[in-house]
């Protein structure tokens, strides 16, 4: 077996993304490690999307390097279903196409394989992430926020991308769904063993599925590490953040 | 380290050993479904089916489901089939495919083709019905917001008025004036060219004042109106709809009916007879541009020929027309932008709609003004 040789799924180097005269990300510099959960916090209108993007290849970047999976992306383009997942954060779902054909759709385009493997294995992807093959010949516009999200994984997943890239997963869920959302992402994290990079602003994600996480403020990772480590943190952006009256209140109960 | 997936199998009596090889992922599915199918006829022959797992290199979902489904053919009908040898990093991954695709939902009844045409027409019976009440309700609710103006005059939302206006009146007249125009010297040329075989040159003047007075200047206007600002009308509403702007006004205790769609009819009501006087204008001179240059008949006998021709009646058939038109335009462009539901599907659904159905309505409209102008003899 060949074991690639470095640990790090993701790494970026001086990172500079602006949009005219305005510099979002200023020299970033952030390893994302090879099956860990890297949870990505910061300030709203920070960059945080725009870090994500970036990785992706959405958002053209002025200078730097980015590295995923030990190889250069050149920057420009989304790359190949099969090198990522990505869960949008209204699940970009395609509204004219019912949940089976959404999940099929990345399996359609990239893979040669008969109609009846494809009906398996998107009812298969379905129901690890917690649907039934009932839900499959609904459309997009039918499903509550939480499905919709399952339904947005489960084609994120399609492809058993060795990394998953996730835009606020919990946004917009109540804490149940929310909860449940957590736990089946470290499930399948660990079962197909994924990379995860999460931006989220939801502390409970962060203090029960990361296993990293990394603050960005002022367009640089300022703070990163365990959720333990961030909090003994004297960045007073990142004490802001995590020793508010709402986190305190947060992880004051979670003691 | 082979980079081909293989799968070896290896029959002793009735039983039957597998030892997949190599990597099993979705890279090499065409690979993976064909060494599952060469080995089904042994799988099925087979009493005991042993699965090896120790020659994968790589597993991947698609990998596993293959590897299950043959497991699952093999222990079907009392025989059995176990997977040995699973290394540790693939064991989480193939418990939870031997969880999936375990119970087939019932198929949904497939109707009868007959049935199910007649339950299609009885739905847009329905719908057809449902469409004339949503109309007549429309109407009715700009009928007594009219009436509220009338009481109240302040509260005529004015600036919005002016606003519409500006943006489907003024803002349409170079379109307008630019089509008509063209219509106009079409009709003129199409006269000249086929009257001039039997000599009657001169009544192309006439077929064109009185058709395009009559007839194809507001048609045309009010056609151009629905498509341009009738579907702009229903995204715009379609889309406050859709953020919820609309219930926000609702719940700020105004009446979405007085602040958005009246000024909007109401705009729609002024500017249509003005753009179809304009049009109606460009057509005419457009038919005079070619009577001097392809028909040789000048300016001054055109003119002179059009005094004859046409009466102040004509153009009152014609702009009379034009502001129920526009109530009709205005209406299905507003009823069905308040019709759009939350996905953005449905707001293209609703404004494709909209411009069919308003553009529907102008020609049947025409239909009945002119049974109606015929029997009063005008």
């Amino acid at each position: 077996m060949e074991e690639p040789l470095d640990e790090f799924a993701i790494r970026v180097r001086d990172l500079v993304v602006g949009f005219g005269r305005q510099t979002v990300l200023d020299h970033l510099s952030l390893d994302v490690r090879r099956g860990e959960i890297l949870g990505l916090v910061g300030a709203s209108g920070g960059g945080k999307s725009v870090l994500m993007r970036t990785i992706i290849g959405l958002i053209p970047r002025r200078s730097g390097t980015i590295e995923v999976m030990g190889q250069a992306s050149n920057g420009h383009g989304g790359g190949a279903a099969t090198a990522w997942g990505i869960l949008f954060q209204q699940g970009a779902l395609f509204s004219s196409l019912t949940v089976r054909q959404n999940v099929q759709f990345p399996l359609r385009e990239n893979l040669v394989l008969s109609q009846e493997l494809m009906d398996e294995m998107a009812i298969a992807k379905l129901e690890m992430v917690g649907l039934r093959a009932e839900d499959a010949d609904k459309y997009p516009a039918e499903l509550s926020g939480g499905m919709t999200k399952r339904v947005a994984l489960a084609r994120a997943l399609a492809l058993d991308p060795p990394i998953l890239f996730l835009d606020e997963p919990t946004s917009g869920l109540d804490p149940i769904a929310a909860g449940d959302f957590d736990a089946l992402i470290k499930t399948l994290q660990k079962t197909l063993e994924l990379t995860v990079f999460m931006v989220t602003h939801d502390l409970a994600s962060l203090t029960t599925v990361c296993d990293r996480v990394a603050a960005l403020a002022d367009g640089k990772i300022v703070a990163i590490g365990p959720m333990r480590e961030l909090l003994q943190s004297e960045h007073p952006w990142v004490r802001a953040y995590f020793h508010g009256k709402r986190s305190q209140m947060l992880q004051h109960e979670m003691r | 380290m082979n980079h081909e997936p293989l799968l070896r199998a290896t029959p002793s009596g009735d039983e039957l050993k597998l030892r997949p090889e190599g990597p099993w992922t979705a890279a090499n599915v065409v690979t993976l479904e064909t060494l599952s199918r060469s080995v089904g006829a042994d799988v099925d022959r087979s009493r005991v089916v042993t699965l090896d797992m120790s020659g994968i290199s790589a597993l991947d979902t698609l990998g596993a489901w293959v590897l299950e489904k043959l497991s699952r053919r093999a222990a079907s009908s009392g025989r059995s089939a176990e997977f040995v040898g699973v290394a540790d990093h693939f064991s989480g991954l193939m418990d939870e495919v031997r969880q999936v695709n375990r119970h087939t939902p019932a198929p949904a009844a497939a109707l009868n083709p007959v049935l199910a045409r007649l339950g299609d027409l009885g739905k847009s019976t329905v719908g057809a019905r449902e469409d004339i009440t949503i109309f007549l309700q429309m109407l009715g609710a700009l009928f007594m917001a009219v009436i509220g103006v009338l009481r109240r005059p302040p509260s005529l939302r004015l600036t919005s008025l002016v606003y519409q206006l500006y943006r489907i009146g003024w803002q349409a007249i170079p379109i307008v004036t630019l089509i008509t125009f063209l219509i106009g010297a079409i009709i003129a040329q199409q006269g000249f060219f086929h009257f001039r075989r039997f000599g009657a040159e001169s009544y192309t003047v006439d077929m064109v004042g009185i058709l395009v007075l009559r007839e194809l200047g507001v048609l045309i206007v009010a056609i151009m109106v629905a498509g341009r600002s009738g579907s702009a009308y229903t995204a715009e509403l379609g889309s406050m709809k859709m953020r919820e702007e609309i219930d926000a006004l609702s719940t700020m205790g105004l009446d979405p009916v007085d602040v958005l769609i009246l000024p909007r009819v109401a705009a729609l009501v002024i500017a249509l007879p003005i753009l179809t006087f304009i049009g109606s204008i460009a057509a005419l001179y457009g038919g005079g541009l070619v009577a001097q240059f392809y028909g040789d008949m000048g300016p001054a006998i055109y003119i002179a020929r059009l005094h004859e021709a046409i009466t102040v009646t004509h153009f009152e058939v014609g702009i009379l027309k034009a502001p129920f038109m526009a109530l009709v335009i205005g209406i299905v462009a507003c009823s069905e932008g308040l019709r759009v539901k939350g996905s953005a599907e449905s707001l293209g659904r609703q404004t494709t709609t909209s411009v069919v159905k308003s553009i529907f309505l102008v020609i049947v409209l025409d239909g009945l003004f002119a049974v109606f102008f015929a029997s009063i003899g005008m």
